[in-house]
């Protein structure tokens, strides 16, 4: 009776995935079977109908297991459970665990056998987009505003760092905050008039905000140098000891440890850096999240009507979360403008917004561990495949749509919530610490 | 009525949206430690006068006179919306509930105390270093939560999020997070719809234990008889956005008009038995 159930369900299985693939063999035939060949005759035809019968019958595979594995998982997903079980909640302390582990390989990087300068680089890379995404992730994750203008706050502040240490030569550590600050105030100005939108209407004019911000940047030829950007940005300096070979007159980095002079010693440093600002980021956040403010931001984006009937000043709140958000990529940008040593306007498209709000809302609004894993799988993984050219745009495009899919609401989507009646109650509930105990044994057996 | 000083003195309220007058020349006043109810048939206009009161809607003309204790007058015609709840201190309740459903009960309570927190958080600056002011005061917070949570019967589930209680929960949550903001005048909107006999018994006895033990004035829109009778002081009845009558219960409850505006019964016709039958349970308890 219950395989007689299985076989019937498997035929039915195997009927989807055969329609799939027909409509896959269709799709292949004329991009994949047909090729066109320039020869010194003239274009001849080319046929591979193998190709699009692989794809086809990759096409049925890929079906066939997606939706048996879609059946296991709907039956596992279906079993109820329990919202915020005790205080030691394994979602949250498995996440706990999960961060602390990603902090320590991020810290021993450098050091690990197999990494190299280009590894590091990209490493780099990538922390600025988690940066970015925990920065974005205060505004449009905490407070729900949607904001697809964020990298115009990522220009001001590497144009800030820029100009500041152009014109002044200020270095790069008192430039820092500077361009936090400036951009912070420019997300408040920006905010002021904006913040009384809702929804949608907000999205579109953070848009058109982050538009005119590169356009000024494009055409303001005598500040911002146009489309030519501004070069020769100052290298950050290891607190005044510069990363060069030699500099007449100056002690340099290598030359004050008194090691061999290696191009590789920046590329570390800067890595250091930019993972000191991204987790300083990070723990700001978490700890803005359990302050009032931060609470304040969550009821807003549940409901703002409810946050005025308690009293609660809804545009001071959105702009406080504006001008946090805008203040992180702020320092995002000048650590991106001392890296490059060279800006341009074409850095800050529309493009780049769209990324980092894909890292934010793919990483579960709000999460923070979430946006590293997504941060990797949509800025580190097209970076390590570059060699597949074109296609990796292609593949970036199928992991947002796979996302989506099978995780609408992002990878890591459970909040916790950010205060707790159990740690207010010291040792009450004697269940509790019986709990513990079992717990901890394993994890001394375990070690 | 009884020559205490009015806590809400509403005078001349007319709210108008363009032809049609939601409310129009209202004038009631409600005192402090009363219950004084707000019913009408649906479409009276009570809900209006709320949002005049709590700032959604500006009023076309009136005038809203607020006295806490302290002896300073609000104006509540001129004031924005946030400013009422946080210096003049009158909280409100919604028709269709508004938690924060994805936060936590706790967190909920804590939301409410939102401003109390900011102004010991300096700027958020003694939050994030943490510093004795900050951390006391978030004490003092919780500390008022847990009451609350304790007066609702939601301690056990204080930390599950707020949308995933069963619908009378909510309600009561939603009454404790207005009391969370100190309020002087509770406003709530129809906190008995949807309630089964018991959950609204237990209601009654959370408003009477609010009004005693707390002092404050509590202004009710219900449509649930039994709730008004049995703990309203002083109880207003609207119609098409007017006044038709303005007294004790038992006085109200034989009105004409009112019976009237209720019911639509043709000149001198006795009420309908079933409808006697269903005031007279209320009537007793009212008189107990």
């Amino acid at each position: 009776m219950k395989t007689d159930a299985a076989d019937c369900r498997l035929s039915t299985q195997v009927k989807d995935a055969a329609a799939a693939a027909l409509l896959a063999g269709l799709l292949a035939l004329p991009m994949l079977g047909f090729r066109l060949i320039d020869q010194a005759t003239g274009l001849t035809l080319d046929y591979r109908l193998s190709w699009a019968a692989i794809a086809a019958l990759a096409v049925f595979l890929g079906r066939l297991t997606l939706v048996r594995a879609n059946g296991v998982l709907r039956r596992r997903m279906a079993r109820p459970r329990p919202f915020a079980a005790s205080s030691a909640g394994t979602p949250g302390r498995r996440r706990q665990i999960a961060g602390w582990t990603m902090a320590g390989v991020a810290l021993l990087l450098p050091w690990l056998p197999f990494s190299d300068r280009n590894l590091i680089d990209k490493a780099t890379l990538l922390l600025i987009y988690v940066m970015l995404g925990w920065g974005l992730n205060v505004v449009v994750g905490l407070a729900g505003l949607l904001d697809l203008g964020y990298v115009a706050f990522y220009a001001v502040g590497a144009y800030s760092y820029a100009l500041l240490s152009h014109t002044f030569g200020l270095s790069f550590w008192v430039c820092l905050p500077m361009a936090g600050l400036l951009s912070a105030t420019f997300g408040m100005l920006l905010g002021f008039p904006v913040l009384r939108l809702r929804g949608d209407y907000l999205a579109i004019v953070t848009l058109g905000f982050g538009e005119i911000v590169r356009v000024i940047l494009l055409n303001w030829q005598v500040v911002t140098g146009g489309p030519n950007g501004i070069s020769g940005i100052q290298r950050p300096t290891f607190f005044g000891l510069p990363f060069l070979a030699a500099v007449p007159g100056k002690t340099t980095f290598h030359e004050f440890l008194g090691v061999a002079y290696s191009p590789d010693h920046r590329i570390i440093f800067l890595y250091y850096l930019i993972l000191v600002l991204a987790l300083a980021t990070n723990l700001i956040t978490l700890r803005i999240r359990r302050l009032p403010i931060g609470r304040a931001w969550e009821a807003l984006r549940e409901d703002e009507t409810a946050c005025r009937s308690l009293g609660i000043d809804p545009t001071k709140t959105k702009l406080s979360a504006f001008a946090s958000g805008a203040m992180f990529a702020g320092f995002a940008g000048s650590f991106f403008a001392t890296r490059q040593g060279f800006i341009s306007p074409e850095s800050f498209t529309f493009l780049e917004s769209a990324i980092i709000l894909a890292i934010v809302v793919l990483g579960g609004l709000g999460s923070q561990i979430g946006i590293v894993l997504s941060a990797i799988l949509l800025v580190g993984l097209p970076e390590w495949f570059r060699d597949l050219q074109q296609y990796r745009m292609l593949a970036f495009g199928g992991a947002m749509v796979l996302i989506m899919l099978w995780r609408p609401r992002g990878l890591l989507a459970n909040r916790d919530p950010t205060i707790r009646l159990d740690d207010y109650r010291p040792a009450e509930k004697p269940a509790n610490s019986l709990a513990v105990l079992p717990s901890t044994a394993e994890r001394g057996a375990s070690r | 009525m009884t020559g205490r000083p009015a806590l809400l003195a509403v005078e001349h309220l007319t709210m108008r949206f363009g032809g049609l007058f939601a409310v129009n020349d209202l004038s009631f006043t409600a005192c402090r430690g009363d219950i004084t109810a707000i019913i009408g048939p649906n479409g009276a206009g009570k809900t209006t006068v709320f949002n005049c009161l709590t700032g959604f809607y500006k009023p076309s003309s009136g005038r809203l006179s607020f006295t806490p204790p302290g002896g300073q007058l609000f104006l509540l015609e001129r004031m924005d919306g946030f400013r009422i709840t946080r210096d003049a201190k009158l909280a409100r309740t919604f028709q269709n509930i508004r938690l924060f459903a994805g936060m936590s009960v706790l967190e909920n309570l804590m939301v409410a105390q939102h401003n109390q927190l900011m102004r010991a958080s300096v700027y958020s600056l003694a939050g994030l270093l943490g510093l004795r002011r900050f951390r006391d005061q978030e004490r003092a917070s919780l500390d008022l939560a847990k009451y609350w949570l304790d007066k609702i019967g939601l301690t056990a589930l204080a930390d599950c999020s707020a949308g995933s209680l069963p619908y009378g929960s909510q309600r009561r949550l939603e009454i404790a997070r207005a009391m969370c903001t100190r309020p002087e005048l509770l406003c709530l909107d129809e906190p008995a719809a949807g309630l089964n006999p018991r959950e609204s018994q237990d209601l009654n006895q959370l408003l009477l234990d609010i009004r005693r033990e707390h002092g404050i004035g509590i202004l009710l829109i219900e449509h649930d008889m039994s709730v008004v009778m049995t703990i309203s002081d002083h109880v207003v009845v609207l119609d098409h956005g007017a006044l038709i009558a303005d007294g004790p219960p038992g006085a109200v409850r034989d009105d004409p008009t009112v019976i009237r505006a209720y019911l639509g019964t043709a000149d001198d016709e006795e009420l309908p038995p079933d409808i006697q039958c269903d005031l007279a349970p209320a009537a007793a308890g009212g008189r107990g």
